[in-house]
């Protein structure tokens, strides 16, 4: 794979979201508010390049036996890192994201990423690799907060689109963008909308429904 | 690897790497928790001052105004009062206690069991299951008369403690701002305790009647030709748990376990 391949193709080719369907949890939980996602996708690309650069250069090291304790260990630390600098710099975003940002510990993209790419290829790929997957992320990230933001409180980045009836406008939102399951819908048509478009990402069916058991017998 | 014999699979290199990648990523992580503390503790201390001024009508977020938050805040007159003693504690009395009023912090001194008490449910109207002794509250003077006292109050919503100030003018009765600077209830549904308009119609209403604590968060919007309009506040729409959380935490800490008796010895 060529580098640029390695940036570019988590984006729409092999996007974590989308075609692996990881990191959902913080898909869910974070979308409500364009600004909050924002620094949400920049945590996790930095915590995913960071952890896929260091699990890389000591990659020959790190015994099998122990890897993914040794890989957790650098992600968490990376992790309250990143908790501890927003805390200090964007304390109102940080305190919207409350727990999330410790989570991006638990996020599969995060690990998935040290142990599939980082533990076989050079650090500069790998740093590249985790750049390439946490902006694939943000990209799904964003398309999901901003129609949730939009429908859902009638503005983007907090500034106010659609007049809101409850400020004298016209727009009365939809609760129901506000809440977690409208994610699953967005995240689910955004899916559909991805594999009509790249044919190749579609997955045979596991299982396929049987002939008529007593016709097929004659 | 370089080394013929290296195997990284032997007992020593796991020992060796797990050692080392334990140092390494607790000095990483120890060094950043103490170099931003300070920062982490200013913006903190900050945002409460912040909320107290919005509380008391001196700061606007949403406009965005640039005020100097520390001098807006030595405006305030900051004293210690005893919940069980029911009185305003003198100065004296305070640092005899050790509580700098300052820095003190009650919801540290509310696990203390020599310093707070455990409520019975029948009390808990709050769901805060222990209640400090000692807590502050923030007075604005113009010219030796009260104009605004601002009281911190807490209580369960739905998912979180919601944690904020109510201000109240100078007759101890009528409500003149609510903020909540921290919760952790659904955006957009309970998080809308932090939308202004819904914040705003707080101002002009009247905490107690003859029979006590008469405010209360309704379902549905007040009507203004009620005759309890002055009383009432519109509940949040799909957040029924949290606005009566929020009318809850009223009703316990303008009642007698909370600051009822000391805005009585107020009001003189």
């Amino acid at each position: 794979m060529s580098t640029r391949e390695i940036l570019l193709n988590p984006l729409f080719v092999n996007n974590p979201i989308g075609l692996q369907i990881l990191g959902i949890c913080s898909a869910l939980a974070v979308t409500t508010k364009m600004s909050v996602a924002l620094v949400m996708c920049i945590a996790l690309t930095l915590v995913t390049a960071f952890s896929n650069l260091f699990i890389s250069m000591i990659r020959n090291q790190i015994p099998g036996s122990i890897r993914i304790i040794v890989q957790m260990t650098i992600i968490a630390s990376l992790v309250i890192v990143v908790d501890q600098v927003l805390g200090a710099v964007a304390y109102d975003i940080s305190k919207q994201l409350s727990v999330f940002v410790g989570l991006i510990i638990t996020n599969c993209i995060v690990m998935g990423r040290a142990e599939a790419f980082a533990m076989q290829n050079p650090p500069g790929l790998s740093f590249l690799d985790g750049i390439g997957n946490g902006l694939g992320y943000s990209v799904v990230l964003m398309l999901v907060a901003t129609i949730r933001e939009f429908f859902g409180s009638g503005s983007l980045f907090g500034i106010e689109v659609l007049p809101l009836v409850t400020n004298g406008g016209w727009y009365s939102p939809m609760g129901l963008m506000l809440l977690p399951p409208s994610a699953f819908f967005i995240i689910g048509l955004l899916i559909w909308a991805l594999r009509a478009w790249k044919t190749e990402q579609v997955e045979e069916p596991e299982y396929e429904i049987g002939g008529h058991t007593a016709l097929s017998k004659v | 690897m370089s080394e013929p014999k290296y195997n990284k699979d032997s007992m020593k290199n796991i020992l060796v790497v797990s050692l080392l990648v334990c140092f390494a990523c607790s000095v990483v992580v120890s060094s950043a928790a103490v170099f931003l503390k300070p920062q982490r503790v200013a913006n903190k201390d900050l945002d409460r001052n912040k909320n107290i001024l919005e509380a008391a009508g001196l700061y606007d977020k949403q406009s965005g105004q640039n005020i100097d938050i520390a001098a807006e805040f030595e405006k305030f007159e900051i004293r210690v009062v005893d919940l069980q003693e029911k009185r305003v504690l003198s100065d004296l009395e305070a640092s005899d206690l050790g509580i700098e009023a300052r820095t003190y912090d009650q919801r540290k001194a509310a696990k203390d069991p020599a310093i707070s008490k455990a409520l019975e449910t029948r009390e808990d109207i709050a769901s805060i299951s222990r209640r400090a002794r000692y807590s502050v509250l923030y007075l604005l003077r113009i010219d030796g008369d009260i104009k605004t006292i601002v009281l911190p109050v807490h209580g369960y919503g739905l998912w979180s403690t919601l944690y904020g100030f109510i201000a109240l003018d100078g007759d101890m009765n009528t409500v003149s701002g609510i903020t909540f600077y921290e919760h952790g209830e659904t955006a957009g549904l309970g998080g809308e305790v932090d939308n202004p308009a819904w914040k705003a119609q707080w101002s002009g209403k009247t905490i107690y009647n003859d029979g006590g604590v008469a405010l209360k968060v309704i379902k549905g919007a007040a009507r203004v030709e009620s005759e309890k309009f002055k009383y009432q506040v519109d509940g949040l729409s799909g957040a029924t748990l949290t606005s009566r959380g929020v009318e809850n935490l009223v009703s316990y800490w303008m009642g007698d376990d909370g600051f009822g008796p000391i805005l009585d010895g107020f009001r003189g």
